[in-house]
């Protein structure tokens, strides 16, 4: 009795704030509303069929996939040249390490409003690379070609800290013993570090990349904050067009938002699953 | 991969030891590995070096073109400025309010409920243990209109209480601690037992005291990620004085006419106690992000 006493604070906000939640999200996607915003009828799978048949939608997937593939894995490679300059001693390497996990400290409001200003086409930085090479200046945040871009350098430059810090702990539990071999052998430090390093980490690297793609498939804040979806949808994932749908400008069509919630689930549960099924394969766990 | 070309040609780094105080004279290789460093650093670190040094810019260097990356004046105006354009203090206070709150919940949540899944009889424990998983599943965003119409229904919004309640537990404290309780070693508990200690004893005088990093890194990440929300207390707060300095940073960007001095200037206060945290907490920050990732 006690055991399940003790449960009973956890249990109690899941159950009111995630899976009683769940159920309704279920039941709303059912539901469609008057013209005051009430829910008050069962329209079925109507919701859902407009989901799916409006135009927004391919395009909606289209965007999300390619931010996650351009933020998880140039992220984690980046981090992993990092790591891996950074596993050998060196002077200073404290303060290095402690320096490279700064990223991880900005929260994606703190992140997108400096990147916003460095995005900035009159006084930022980026414009001032570009011009300084030669290049007309971009518009980054409200350009077609370049806003996606942008928040993924953002969302990049967010987690690299967190990539980081987390390889840097796998890599820390590579057996020296293995390096010492290798090194007998007479083999160099990018074939030390690409024939035991990488293979002797891929646990940690799947579970970066699983992490760090269903971050993705969430993130808000950085389209929020630096395209609000834009231009004509360009940046508009998933969550933000649940957001457009449900609360941007005094929406409230909770019904198909809440069937837009449902896919982004199955979309999250299917991701994950693939990469569980495909990519623990490739898994080397000692 | 620049880089990668100049790692090859360092046979003499990765000396086995790791004595941090390499005395061998500079090769080459060492120097390219320290350039690669320093020029990744230089791309890393300026958004870190822009927040904090554009934060003291008059709006004469921050706002010119080009911009400067120097300041030639020194001014704290933007620091003055940011407590007049948004209630940066109140925001301040409900920022620590909610994330010290639900920092501290969670934590007692995930004690007790990790204490039950490894130290007591449970009925249905692996179902109990798997609706605990279940919850790093869900992904908040897909649960959030119900939830936000929950708080519009009780007259919740603007309210401490919606931006705390539903986080007041979580999965993945629950997960950490249950991985580190289950790791104590059996003859420490079974003395304790023996010396007659109840459920309560152990679990304050011996329990506790020796689960200190595990507790650090749950306490630690969750103060991070509460500290950092911003998709719920964006929906559930409009009233100035009742936000987080999250959004207020929001604030001051969707502002007609944003001023970076002022943002960058809200940006490094808000980022005081995260930065602490990352610089000093490191170790157990990573002891709870790699709690999923080495087995």
């Amino acid at each position: 009795m006690l055991g399940l006493a003790l449960l009973l604070p956890s249990v109690a906000v899941f159950v009111l704030f995630i899976f009683w939640p769940l159920a309704r999200t279920f039941k709303l996607s059912t539901t469609g509303q008057d013209l005051f915003g009430r829910a008050n009828r069962s329209v079925g799978l109507a919701n859902f069929k407009a989901v799916l048949h409006d135009p927004d939608f391919s395009r909606v997937l289209g965007v999300t996939a390619g931010y996650v593939l351009l933020t998880v894995l140039p992220s984690i490679l980046l981090a992993l040249v990092l790591a891996l300059l950074l596993q050998q001693p060196i002077r200073g390497l404290r303060v290095l390490r402690s320096a490279f996990a700064m990223p991880f400290a900005y929260s994606v409001a703190a992140a997108s409003v400096v990147f916003a200003a460095l995005f900035n086409p009159a006084i930022g930085i980026a414009n001032y690379l570009v011009t300084s090479l030669g290049f007309a200046p971009v518009n980054w945040l409200t350009q077609p070609g370049t806003a996606l871009l942008s928040i993924a350098i953002t969302t990049i430059w967010m987690s690299l800290g967190y990539n980081m810090l987390v390889l840097l702990a796998g890599i820390g539990g590579v057996d020296d013993q293995l390096y010492e071999a290798a090194r007998l052998d007479g083999a160099g430090t990018l074939r030390i570090a690409w024939s035991i390093t990488v293979p002797m980490i891929t646990p940690t690297l799947f579970f970066l990349i699983v992490v760090d793609t269903i971050t993705a498939l969430q993130s808000f804040g950085q389209i929020h904050l630096l395209t609000k979806g834009g231009p004509t949808g360009h940046t508009t994932t998933l969550v933000y067009w649940i957001y457009h749908t449900a609360f941007a400008n005094g929406a409230s069509d909770y019904g198909t938002g809440s069937a837009q919630a449902i896919v982004l689930l199955a979309v999250v549960i299917a991701v994950t699953a693939i990469q569980f099924g495909v990519l623990e394969r490739k898994v080397f766990y000692r | 991969m620049s880089v990668a070309t100049e790692q090859a040609t360092a046979p003499t780094a990765a000396a086995p030891g790791r004595d941090g105080r390499p005395r061998r004279p500079w090769s080459a290789a060492r120097l390219s590995r320290i350039v690669a460093l320093l020029a990744l650093a230089a791309v890393v670190l300026f958004p870190v070096y822009y927040t904090v040094v554009g934060s003291v810019m008059g709006p004469g260097d921050i706002a010119s073109a080009p911009p400067s990356l120097i300041p030639h004046t020194l001014t704290f105006a933007n620091y003055r400025g940011v407590f007049h354009a948004i209630p940066l203090g109140r925001q301040y206070f409900n920022s620590t309010l909610v994330a010290l709150s639900i920092t501290v919940a969670q934590v007692v949540c995930a004690v007790l409920s990790a204490y039950a899944f490894v130290f007591l009889a449970v009925p249905f424990k692996r179902a109990f243990f798997a609706l605990f998983l279940l919850t790093l599943m869900v992904p908040w965003e897909a649960i959030i209109i119900p939830n936000f119409l929950f708080m519009a229904d009780h007259q919740l919004r603007n309210n401490y209480l919606a931006l705390i309640l539903p986080f007041l537990a979580g999965g993945f404290g629950t997960f950490l601690l249950r991985q580190s309780f289950r790791s104590f070693p059996v003859e420490l508990r079974d003395a304790a037992t023996l010396d007659g200690a109840g459920h309560l004893r152990f679990l304050l005088r011996i329990l506790l005291p020796l689960s200190r990093p595990a507790i650090a890194s749950v306490a630690i990440f969750v103060f991070l990620s509460a500290w950092n929300q911003f998709f719920w207390p964006l929906l559930i707060t409009d009233s100035p004085r009742m936000q987080t300095l999250q959004i207020g940073l929001a604030s001051l960007n969707d502002a007609e006419q944003a001023d970076p001095g002022l943002i960058l200037a809200g940006v490094s206060m808000a980022l005081i106690p995260t930065a602490l945290l990352v610089a000093f907490g490191q170790r157990f920050l990573v002891r709870g992000l790699t709690a999923g990732a080495v087995r």
